[in-house]
């Protein structure tokens, strides 16, 4: 069975906006996926199909079993914990130290402090910012940033990484280093679904690439890029 | 054993909560002990009420006043259709001879004039002492006894007594629907100033929800910190209102103008009143952050 599967998808906001037309996409555990198009082309709208702060008009949205499209607003924490999910902008909580917003995404589980502490340094380890645990976020740079976020979604072992634009704000190298760690994510086993416009990442990593054109799936290619694209 | 870390852990945040939010939490905390004072004076009100509204009823006596020429069994016939009746708490027969005495022992003077009736001259009447069960409905009881037969007058200080009780049972529902509606308005108090407290949390709360917080999760933080704040806010009513009562009931000496309005005793009702106010306090809070959390997780 696939990991994640979109059947028919349409999505329109309530101002009328249709994002997603038709779309059906099928990925199996352990791809490494790039949503790539234009901006306002729907890719945000997919990714959070995905992680359902969105639901669909229509079509179904099916992720590690779970069929997203009927899950009860308060049953979202059971799809939530099954993923890890990066933003453009981090989402970390300014008071809190790196230590802290690692852990955060642990203390719903109650876990012992040693269990949280050991957990959270590998996954600071893994994303190279064990050292600077103490510092706060205001005190790292953007691309520092993003690895603690990194570190947060993936403290939990999820099956799946779901990252927007990930790269977004930092320049070309912090970009391909974040790039590396989620390459290596990847690598130890976990479907990573990446939507994004760096042309260069895209075009060096040479994954499964999703190109989407005002809301309509228009290719998807293994190994893919921009090739002939002007954007 | 995570269930129980979950817990600690929300009572954790409810704290950080109450003294990250310092200026908030103190003018929830007023707002909610400005209530309990109040319910507090209700609650001392309305138990003197009751203590009062109670003496005057065990005091209050219907006087049924027999006709002259009475036999024996027409007195034990009435008496068994008297206690028949609805409302009847006890009964007493006072004879006219006994009257004469007690008329006698009471004013030395009189005891000479008295004694020139004999038995069948005395101008009195056998009475019957009739005290009622419930005095809001002491007319219609008079009225019933009034119309047997052989029971020529009947007294109770018409009126008087049932203006009084009347006045009070004003009094308590006043006080009452007063408490009610403090109660509900501080709730909705509280509930705005969580929410304010929630505003500055957003984030906090997005990101929990986005790591996979439950609802419920999420909720019981902000539950505990309305507990907290009700219950912060009892202390000072608390203390304000056992004191001052105490210090009231010394200084009038347990009786209010004159010795027929008497205090109830501290000793007895300060613990009902530390409960009430806690209580209170605590259902307010909850209930003002239960709907300030709960508005705010439909997403
Ligand atoms: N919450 C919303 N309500 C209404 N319309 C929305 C909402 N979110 C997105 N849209 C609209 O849906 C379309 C697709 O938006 P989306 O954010 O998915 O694009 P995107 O591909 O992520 O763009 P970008 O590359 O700029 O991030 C846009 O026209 C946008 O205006
Ligand atoms: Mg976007």
């Amino acid at each position: 069975m696939n990991l994640i599967e979109l059947k028919n998808v349409y999505k329109q906001y309530s101002n009328g906006v249709t994002a997603l037309c038709d779309v059906s996409i099928e990925i199996s555990k352990g791809e490494f996926v790039f949503v790539i198009g234009k901006t306002a082309s729907g890719k945000s709208t997919l990714i959070k199909l995905l992680y359902r702060q969105e639901k669909p008009s229509k079509g179904g949205v099916f992720v590690g079993g779970i069929n997203v499209a009927k899950l009860k607003n308060r049953k979202v924490y059971k799809l939530r914990r099954k993923l890890g999910i990066v933003f453009q902008d981090y989402k970390l909580l300014p008071n809190l130290t790196v230590y802290e917003n690692v852990a955060f995404a642990l203390e719903i589980y109650g876990l012992r402090s040693d269990e949280v502490r050991q957990k959270v340094m590998k996954a600071l380890e893994k994303v190279g910012l064990k050292e600077k645990f103490k510092s706060y976020p205001d005190q790292l740079s953007g691309g520092e940033q993003q690895r603690v976020s990194i570190a947060r979604a993936i403290v939990n072992e999820p099956k799946i990484l779901i990252c927007d634009e990930p790269t977004g704000n930092l320049d070309p190298k912090t970009s391909l280093e974040i790039m590396e760690i989620i390459n290596k994510i990847n690598e130890e086993g976990t479907t990573v679904i990446m939507a994004t416009h760096d042309k260069e990442i895209v075009n060096k990593y040479r994954k499964r690439v999703i190109t989407i054109e005002k809301g309509i799936l228009v290719s998807d290619k293994e190994k893919g890029g921009y090739f002939n694209e002007k954007d | 054993m995570k269930k129980i870390r979950i817990f600690f852990h929300s009572i954790e945040e409810a704290f950080k909560s109450v003294f990250r939010n310092a200026s908030l939490s103190i003018a929830s905390i007023s707002c909610i002990a400005i209530t309990l004072i109040l319910v507090a004076v209700s609650v001392i009100l309305s138990y003197n009420v009751n203590s009062f509204t109670s003496d005057i009823e065990k005091d209050v006596t219907i006087v049924a006043f027999l006709d002259k020429e009475v036999t024996q069994e027409q007195i034990d016939e009435i008496k068994t259709k008297i206690t028949n009746l609805n409302n009847i708490a006890s009964i007493e027969f006072q004879s006219k001879q006994q009257l004469i005495d007690e008329m006698k022992e009471e004013n030395a003077d009189l005891e000479n004039i008295l004694n020139q009736y004999t038995e069948e001259t005395n101008p009195l009447q056998d009475t019957y002492l009739v005290k009622v069960e419930n005095i809001e409905t002491i007319g219609k009881t008079a009225e019933e006894i009034e119309n047997i037969e052989g029971v020529s007058i009947v007294k109770y200080g018409e009126g008087m007594v049932e203006d009084l009780v009347n006045v009070f049972d004003v009094v308590k529902n006043i006080t009452y629907i007063v408490v009610i509606g403090l109660v509900l308005v501080t709730a909705f108090l509280i509930s705005n100033t969580i929410k304010i407290t929630i505003q500055t949390r957003k984030r906090q709360i997005e990101i929990m929800r986005l790591v996979g917080a439950s609802n419920s999760f999420i909720k019981i933080p902000f539950f505990f910190e309305g507990l907290l704040l009700g219950a912060l806010g009892s202390i000072i009513p608390i203390i304000a209102c056992c004191y001052g009562y105490m210090y009231l009931y010394e200084r009038f000496n347990g009786q209010l103008f004159t010795p027929i309005i008497k205090l109830v005793n501290p000793d007895l009702i300060i613990f009902n009143i530390i409960f009430f106010v806690i209580a209170i306090g605590v259902v307010v809070g909850a209930l003002g952050s239960y709907r300030a959390v709960r508005r705010y997780l439909k997403i």
